[in-house]
């Protein structure tokens, strides 16, 4: 459990500093820009405390939002994301729920699960980021382009750091 | 009372949603308004330092470069440097040598005012009379001619650019030998009319033209520009020519002041020749 707690404490600064320090200054053709550090709430263990997720969410955002000058708009978003989380889990859990231990990853849940389960919440992040960011529906169609774009970019991303530590003879 | 405890705690996680987004874009809207909103943004202690940590470590990649570009600017200094012009024609070494009798002497300006946007543009040069300056003394660069120093005080000096609608230089086209006159005429600083060449003479588009050193003023076959485009107006004797010239006056940082030493012998010459003329 402790040792838990302290690779999750890990990942965050990691997730973070690849954020602020790399991935923020990607901007391809002024539309693509991923939002990795997302991947932290998802990779939350399934019985982490709902309100807990909401809380960590915030400080994820408001850290984010501190290193880009952008005080407000990451922080909603990922409390959005984390509000989403809970639902989006109800909606497509396997039968007989999930096994106590187990955390969202496409290693212990599978490539299907694991994909509807990233796009629903990338999307859900990206759309709300996005449209936060401009604040009007004045330029809908530009807007919605640069979540599509990002949020393909964000679930490469997300993909690629799970093929980590993805064992394909190992699945439970 | 209990109910209403009751009510919020089964519903927590909602409420809790909800005040997390009312500060979230509370933060939003006031920092939207206030951007230099004094803690929370980029330039706070810790974050501020954390960019600067990184620039620092960045700057190591680009060493190479900069160090480029730094010996291009010292070669380029030393160049420029007094010390490499007194070898050739400098004050200290002359050259007094028989057959070659030494006509222009150069000395190094830097301009230290310009302006290409007028009708009438001068520079201004860090040389003036403590440097040997005198009025009337040509003025050109690395890349072709600039202009003459109209007046000098004591430590600079004002340049008539060839920019000048006032100016007339005397120029030739360098294959051919025609020489005409130089005019701006005041609109593009890159181009200037070129007139009173004949209608026999063969042009092309791009031959070179230089000064002719009639005037004493500059050397001869200095470089003035190249011929951009003519053409030759019904039943007239002379071309019209644009000709582009060859140094981008907006970028001018280095001059050379050229001073002629056989100046005085040839306009004491001239006068004499045509005092004869009238008497």
């Amino acid at each position: 459990m402790i040792r838990d707690v302290i690779v999750y404490i890990l990942m965050f600064f990691v997730l973070v500093l690849t954020q602020v320090l790399v991935l923020n200054n990607i901007e391809l053709g002024g539309y693509i820009n991923p939002y990795l550090y997302v991947f932290f709430i998802l990779a939350l263990p399934f019985e982490t405390h709902d309100n807990l997720v909401l809380v960590i969410a915030f400080l994820l955002g408001l850290t984010i939002d501190v290193f880009t000058s952008t005080l407000g708009i990451h922080t909603s978003a990922t409390v959005f994301l984390a509000f989403s989380r809970k639902y989006v889990l109800k909606l497509i859990s396997p039968r007989g729920g999930y096994d106590f231990g187990t955390t969202p990853s496409l290693q212990s849940m599978g490539m299907s699960w694991f994909m509807t389960y990233s796009i629903i919440l990338v999307l859900c992040h990206h759309i709300f980021l996005f449209y936060t960011e401009s604040f009007s529906f004045s330029q809908f169609f530009s807007t919605f382009a640069r979540v599509i774009l990002s949020s393909i970019f964000t679930l490469i991303l997300i993909f690629i750091v799970q093929l980590f530590n993805y064992n394909p003879n190992a699945r439970k | 009372m209990r109910n209403i405890f009751k009510f919020l705690t089964k519903n927590s996680f909602i409420f809790l949603f909800l005040l997390l987004e009312f500060f979230a874009f509370w933060m939003l809207i006031a920092n939207n308004n206030y951007q230099n909103s004094t803690f929370f943004n980029s330039s706070n202690f810790f974050v501020g330092n954390m960019f600067s940590t990184i620039q620092n470590i960045n700057d190591y990649f680009n060493l190479k470069q900069v160090n480029k570009e730094l010996a291009e600017q010292n070669a380029k200094l030393q160049s420029n440097n007094i010390a490499s012009f007194t070898k050739v024609y400098g004050r200290i070494i002359e050259i007094n040598d028989t057959v070659y009798h030494q006509n222009y002497r150069y000395s190094a300006a830097k301009v230290v005012n310009n302006s290409t946007n007028k009708r009438q543009n001068y520079i201004t040069i860090d040389k003036g009379e403590i440097n040997g300056i005198e009025a009337e003394m040509g003025v050109i660069c690395a890349n072709g001619v600039v202009g003459i120093v109209k007046n000098v005080s004591k430590n600079f000096g004002s340049v008539m650019s060839v920019l000048h609608d006032k100016y007339k230089l005397s120029a030739k086209i360098k294959k051919s030998g025609y020489f005409g006159s130089l005019v701006w005429e005041g609109n593009n600083y890159r181009e200037a009319q070129l007139k009173d060449i004949p209608n026999h003479v063969k042009l092309v588009i791009g031959d070179t033209v230089v000064t002719t050193g009639f005037s004493t003023i500059f050397p001869e076959n200095i470089l003035i520009g190249w011929v951009k485009e003519f053409d030759l107006p019904e039943g007239n004797n002379f071309y019209n020519i644009t000709i582009e010239f060859a140094v981008d006056y907006k970028k001018l940082s280095h001059v050379y002041v050229v001073r002629s030493l056989m100046k005085e012998e040839q306009l004491k010459l001239e006068a004499e020749s045509q005092q004869e003329v009238t008497e």
